[in-house]
């Protein structure tokens, strides 16, 4: 099966990175069409058409939620999320990586349709090398009159401020992320207010992934019928989406959604790797619920198939489990994570992440018994919906999906390993666990 | 029950040993121009300067190695807020350390996609390669965002995989030659997943 390469387009060449290679193939000309001839509402209505849903993880409507921000004259922002930490997902390290101006240009022109004066591109501390690239494209970008003052002569401003961050999933949660750029400690903030309304200094707010401004320069310049012209109805376009684990080529590929998720796993990145069967794969990054390698490798790839099997298509990342991965420790090493990112602000997250953690411990350890299997589940479900944001549920759901599915593997699992520490009368140090720091 | 004891802060209200500390003068922390100037220059990018903490504390964090109480201090009177506001941020963050930590950093991914190709023997690998470098600090790390090239590692900031075992003897003698890092594993030298020849096999190979 061959990508379909649209946001990646060119990507292979090292000077798309650079303004004159990006111009060169035809980069911003949409931006100036759209800031010399086009009013917000033709570029707000276009990219409600078009159906472009969030790639950052919750696929909403990105016109929808560029509408919902207050008419009139005030102080508004546009915050793009590059702060990708979703354990499978690389998507947006590639986009800002090999063509940082296709982004500048979607920001630039998302923050007029939005009516937003300052732009921020929140990107993680650990993408140095990124932020680097992007550095030098806003400079390039401001030099040849696409940022600040009177764009290209229109009396329309935008400022785009390039913002590193420190190292903290939970600033990846939009809410988390404003207070991160506002200086403070990354919590989450109570909803509603929806930042929409009251966001980055109390404005209304339009907070985008990096994916999702990257697709609306080609949105503007061909339309939303075009754009419809990839994926489903309800899935439209492209999606690069991020293979890893246990398949013989990781990478990320851009294909149209609906495509069978078989092919993306077993013809693009490869499939298993020699003398292994898969086994299961997380669809949508570390935080969706497992799919068996049954339930899931003839659906087609796209929000409302993954849905419906129960699980969700997130921000497009594929994490393939093969038969020599032990899901109770694939279980651990998940919660390990979300226990570790927790900001712990809320007690269902800050307390259901430890206590899943210990139980999983024992778990693997061989000192749980049957029941406290059954424990974890209720942890789980109790954790669901409880909480100001959804990093505990993004632990929940994975964990809850493979002690449902996955139930006498973990019973085995503790039989084993309680027999194995009966032998050799010693106990893991936790280190030996995966302790990640 | 009225024989137990009760600690003298509840009943009394704890007394703190000092005053709390306000924002120091700039003329009272010896903050170097260097650093005061580029902490000024982050905040004007902001419509509000308190944006500026993250990146004032990366400057800190550059200058100093890690963020020294000192280095705080001096950020925070540059910045018009109290010292513990700026501590309290920079705890919260794994990448700012307000411990020191040596010249080099390398952070050794642990999560999903790495342990399942040996992100926990890499880690190994490198613990025992650095024992007696004092000037490189090794750490497991969460997810950073390139399981594409799993098991990786950070190193300095850039990204560096698919590694196997042998290259964290390689790369700490380097770092420490101050020689380019595993040149050949760099990840901005990889090509698109998808335009790696499938006679090579990928990766893995």
């Amino acid at each position: 099966m061959p990508e379909t390469r649209v946001l990646l387009e060119h990507a292979e060449d090292p000077a798309l990175r650079t303004i004159e290679g990006y111009r060169g193939y035809g980069g911003y000309g949409t931006l100036e069409r759209a800031y010399r001839e086009m009013e917000p509402e033709d570029l707000l209505k276009e990219l409600e058409e078009s159906g472009l849903r969030g790639r950052g993880g919750a696929g909403f409507s990105m016109g929808k939620k560029a509408s919902f921000l207050p008419r009139g004259e005030m102080q508004k922002y546009l915050c793009c999320n590059a702060d990708e930490s979703e354990p499978g997902a690389f998507k947006d390290r590639e986009l800002m990586q090999r063509n940082p101006h296709q982004l500048i240009e979607g920001i630039a022109i998302a923050a007029l349709a939005a009516g937003a004066g300052h732009a921020f591109i929140f990107i993680r501390g650990e993408y140095d090398s990124q932020a680097d690239v992007l550095d030098t494209a806003v400079a390039e970008a401001y030099e040849a009159g696409y940022l600040g003052e009177n764009i290209l002569g229109t009396r329309r401003d935008l400022e785009l401020v390039v913002h590193r961050g420190a190292g903290a999933y939970i600033c990846g949660e939009e809410t988390a992320l404003l207070d991160a750029l506002e200086g403070k400690r990354g919590n989450p903030r109570l909803k509603p207010p929806f930042p929409a309304v009251q966001g980055l200094y109390g404005g209304p707010t339009l907070i985008n992934n990096v994916e999702t401004l990257s697709n609306v320069p080609r949105i503007v310049a061909h339309g939303a019928e075009w754009f419809r012209g990839f994926g489903t109805e309800q899935s439209p376009g492209t999606k690069v989406v991020s293979v890893s684990g246990c398949v013989r080529r990781p990478g990320n590929y851009e294909v149209e959604l609906g495509v069978p998720t078989r092919e993306l796993i077993c013809d693009l990145a490869g499939g298993p790797l020699p003398g292994r069967e898969l086994k299961a794969f997380y669809p949508g990054g570390s935080s969706s619920p497992v799919l068996t390698a049954e339930e899931g490798l003839d659906l087609p790839y796209s929000f409302e198939a993954m849905a419906e099997a129960g699980s969700m298509l997130g921000s497009g990342s594929i994490i393939v489990a093969d038969d020599s991965v032990s899901i109770p420790h694939m279980a651990l090493r998940t919660a390990r994570f979300y226990h570790h990112e927790s900001c712990g602000k809320c007690t269902p997250c800050r307390e259901g992440t430890n206590w899943t953690v210990k139980m999983l411990e024992r778990v693997v350890r061989g000192e749980a018994t049957p029941m406290d299997l059954d424990i974890v589940a209720s942890v789980q479900e109790n954790i669901i919906g409880h909480c100001l944001c959804v990093l505990g549920d993004s632990m929940a759901m994975p964990v809850g999906a493979m002690v449902r599915k996955f139930r006498e593997e973990f019973e085995e699992t503790i039989a084993a390993a309680g027999e194995a520490s009966r032998i050799a009368a010693v106990q893991a140090p936790a280190e030996t666990l995966g302790a990640a720091t | 029950m009225s024989e137990l004891p009760v600690d003298r802060a509840v009943s009394e209200g704890r007394v703190p040993e000092r005053a709390s500390e306000g924002i120091p003068e700039l003329h009272e922390v010896g903050c170097p121009p260097e650093l005061r100037e580029r902490i000024e220059e982050l905040m004007g990018r902001y419509p509000d300067r308190k944006s500026a903490s993250i990146p004032a504390l990366w400057a800190v964090q550059r200058l100093y190695g890690w963020c020294t109480p000192e280095g705080i201090r001096q950020a925070a009177a540059v910045m018009r807020v109290t010292p513990a506001y700026l501590e309290s941020v920079a705890s919260f963050y794994d990448l700012l350390h307000t411990e020191p930590v040596g010249v080099h950093k390398v952070a050794v991914c642990t999560n999903i996609s790495c342990w399942m190709r040996g992100g926990d023997r890499l880690l190994d690998a490198f613990r025992a390669a650095a024992e007696d470098a004092e000037d490189v600090f090794v750490s497991g790390f969460e997810c950073l965002g390139a399981c594409d090239i799993a098991p990786m590692a950070s190193i300095d900031e850039r990204y560096f995989g698919p590694l196997e075992e042998a290259d964290a003897a390689s790369a700490i003698a380097q770092l420490r030659d101050g020689a380019e890092v595993l040149p050949e594993r760099a990840l901005e030298r990889r090509p698109l997943a998808g335009d790696v020849p499938r006679a090579a096999g990928g990766s893995d190979a």
